[in-house]
């Protein structure tokens, strides 16, 4: 198999770079953490970001003498951004890689299918930025590194926010797919709680051209904020024709869940059409943000990515591939082995320093306090990538904890 | 929720999208219409073209400037495609539109995994000074990107028809449309024409790839999209009409548009084929075919 060569291909580099750093090391066996990343396909542009992090951290604790006292390698294979590959691959991972940990790959769709395996074999996961993928397993060794918290902390910072600068409507439009179809329910479900009136609601199928019509409907239902649950293409051809059309001078915050204007490539261009925006993310280089090993991460994974051809920036995965590696570091450290029932014990019941910030669990294995962040762009110019590496870019509004500034609204108003 | 000024909106921003439809499925009423070559690789040549026109921006190049720039690079692209797909293919007998179906759509997944190889799967946009803007038409702001879709569509289709109906070569490829045995035993040479055709046609596609970039954000798999939509603009014109086509995507463009803003989102794909089953239930050789 293609994928095994370049698996081992991983190995053999990693060690390369990382195997001279103590003799001691090398008397006993590497600890292998094995994971499928979607390297091709889809999730491709997240997944090579999430893996440069998590190859950060290995490099890192190698240099530092290892995990207990043992070299850490990677046994990385691809899984093509399908659903269908994982099983199988974490099956080898298991039987014949003999792998001591589980990573799981980055995103929803390849997660999901091998919750019922490492549960029947009551393994620790790390999970990777998925999304509720334990909600019906209730695998008590599961635990996702993403800042989503509780499924609805994400409407929730949303339309508090707008109700704190006096919206009392909202409208509502995501794509026909099941992520952003969650989203809308729970958001809807959240305004509904909250006594929100939704004015207008609109699913739109995945292959949609012209987001103008879709536009005028929304001005026309002249909603107070605007909650959005797109993909990347919809997310840059609704801004497209709010910037021709106008979205009306009711709409006090617009955003929420719009996917891909976390990634350097979008936001470069989009440029100025991004500003008054208001949506979710993981990380930013506000000051607010900065914790121990926070700046000496970036500087590593920033020159790596340039050469991997790999988003610039790396905000939005990269630092919670590094986070993830980090608890696992502090756990079996406690456990002083790689028990996993220890480990997961201690991950469940301890609150855990990283370079994103301090990470504790719920009992569902999400974090226990939301930490996905509101932000707003501001003063975004074109055709520059570079700006998005300085604060002030992205101020964040919530959660309030890490604020950097105040909401500027009306929404038209925040675009200038 | 109805309004009138909404309905106009929609009628007015539907001829538009309508026009951008015709433009891209132009290509494919020479191609599949007129030459009955099932060029399923149709759309995979748009988002090549695209990404042509992006790559171009880079030096300041307009896209409309680009896509004319690309037509006679992708008028070779067409004749070489043509010429392989007859010798391998057309030559050999009564089932070459199944086996060619299958030519073609290899052709479409080539030039999907060499975009992705070479250019990544992120999304890609352009820009020029009429993106981002828009002007009152009828007291309806109408973005400019969709106007200037709207010009060429217009141009194009008028283009065509002038050409296969004044020139000589134009005449020809008609021909060989109506009756290729007939055209053989004139002592004209079947092949060349079609060749020849099938080379504007897809130089044709290297401007309307041009128009997608302009109007849409463009990623290597879009082509998928587009498969269905072209199909039925150019069956539901009645194959091979250069007019038809241009009236069959305003058609559609309009009917998708008002299912958008007044009944939801959700139904705008299914009008495409709802529409073609009616045209193709009413009138079998479709709107303009005879």
């Amino acid at each position: 198999m293609n994928s095994a060569r370049i698996g081992r291909r991983t190995i053999i580099a990693g060690a390369l770079a990382t195997g001279a750093a103590l003799p001691a090391m090398a008397q006993q066996g590497p600890i292998k953490i094995g994971m499928s990343m979607p390297l091709t396909g889809g999730l491709a542009a997240g997944g090579k970001s999430a893996l440069i992090g998590i190859e950060v951290w290995r490099d890192d604790i190698n240099e530092k003498g290892g995990l207990l006292g043992r070299k850490v390698e990677l046994i990385v294979y691809d899984d093509k951004s399908s659903a269908a590959e994982t099983p199988a691959i974490y099956s080898k991972l298991l039987d014949v890689d003999k792998v001591d940990l589980l990573f799981a790959p980055y995103a929803t769709v390849p997660t999901a299918p091998i919750m019922p395996l490492v549960k029947q074999r009551d393994l620790l996961l790390m999970g990777n930025f998925s999304f509720q993928v334990n909600r019906t397993v209730k695998h008590d060794k599961w635990f996702n590194n993403a800042p989503w918290g509780p499924a609805d902390s994400w409407a929730r910072g949303f339309i508090d926010l707008g109700m704190k600068s006096g919206a009392k409507t909202m409208a509502l439009i995501g794509a026909d797919q099941e992520f952003a179809q969650n989203l809308m329910k729970i958001a809807k479900d959240v305004a509904n709680e909250k006594g929100v009136k939704v004015v207008y609601e609109q699913s739109y199928p995945p292959a949609t051209v012209e987001f103008s019509a879709m536009v005028r409907a929304i001005r026309a239902a002249r909603a107070d904020m605007v909650f959005v649950c797109s993909y990347p293409p919809d997310s840059v051809g609704l801004l497209r024709a709010i910037n021709e059309i106008g979205i009306g001078d009711s709409v006090k915050l617009f955003g929420g869940g719009m996917v891909g204007l976390q990634f350097a490539a979008v936001m470069e261009s989009m440029g100025s059409l991004l500003n008054g925006v208001v949506n979710y993310n993981s990380w930013l280089p506000e000051k607010s943000m900065e914790f121990a090993g926070t700046k000496e991460f970036f500087a590593k994974y920033q020159k790596r990515a340039v050469e991997a051809k790999v988003d610039p920036l790396g905000y939005y995965l990269a630092p919670f591939g590094y986070a993830m590696g980090q608890m696992v570091e502090q756990a079996a450290n406690s456990a002083k082995s790689l028990d996993q029932k220890k480990m997961a014990d201690f991950l469940r019941s301890n609150e855990m320093a990283t370079i994103v910030g301090p990470i504790a669990f719920g009992p569902d294995g999400e974090r226990k306090e939301s930490a996905t962040l509101m932000a707003q762009f501001r003063g975004v110019v074109d055709k520059n990538v570079e700006q998005f590496r300085n604060p002030g870019k992205q101020i964040i509004l919530f959660p309030e904890k890490w604020k950097t500034g105040e909401l500027v609204a009306p929404f038209d108003k925040a675009r200038k | 929720m109805f309004s009138l000024e909404l309905l106009l909106d929609a009628v007015v921003l539907g001829v538009m999208v309508g026009c951008f439809y015709a433009a891209v499925s132009i290509g494919l009423s020479i191609s599949f219409g007129l030459l009955d070559v099932p060029n399923v690789a149709h759309p995979a040549l748009l988002v090549l073209a695209s990404y042509g026109a992006w790559l171009l921006g880079d030096f300041d190049i307009d896209p409309i400037v680009a896509g004319f720039i690309m037509m006679p690079a992708f008028f070779l692209l067409g004749v070489m495609l043509y010429r392989t797909y007859h010798e391998t293919f057309e030559k050999r007998g009564s089932d070459a539109g199944v086996r060619g179906l299958a030519f073609f759509f290899g052709i479409a997944f080539i030039i999907e995994v060499v975009i992705i190889m070479r250019f990544g799967v992120d999304q890609r946009t352009v820009q020029a000074f009429y993106i981002g803007k828009s002007i009152e038409i009828l007291e309806v702001r109408i973005p400019m990107r969709m106007v200037a879709a709207f010009v060429v569509a217009i141009l194009l289709s008028l283009a065509l028809t002038l050409y296969l109906s004044k020139t000589f070569l134009g005449r020809a490829i008609r021909a060989v449309a109506q009756d290729e045995a007939a055209l053989r035993l004139m002592g004209a040479n079947p092949v060349a024409i079609k060749q020849w055709a099938f080379g504007i046609a897809t130089a044709v596609v290297a401007l309307a790839g041009a128009l997608l970039i302009i109007v849409q954000p463009v990623e290597p798999t879009l082509d998928r999209a587009y498969i269905g939509r072209t199909f039925c603009v150019v069956v539901m014109a009645g194959l091979g009409s250069m007019s038809g086509t241009l009236v069959a995507g305003i058609i559609l463009g309009v009917a998708e548009t008002i299912v958008l803003t007044m009944f939801g989102a959700s139904w705008a794909p299914a009008i495409s084929f709802t529409l073609l089953l009616l045209v193709l239930g009413i009138r079998p050789q479709g709107l303009f075919g005879r």
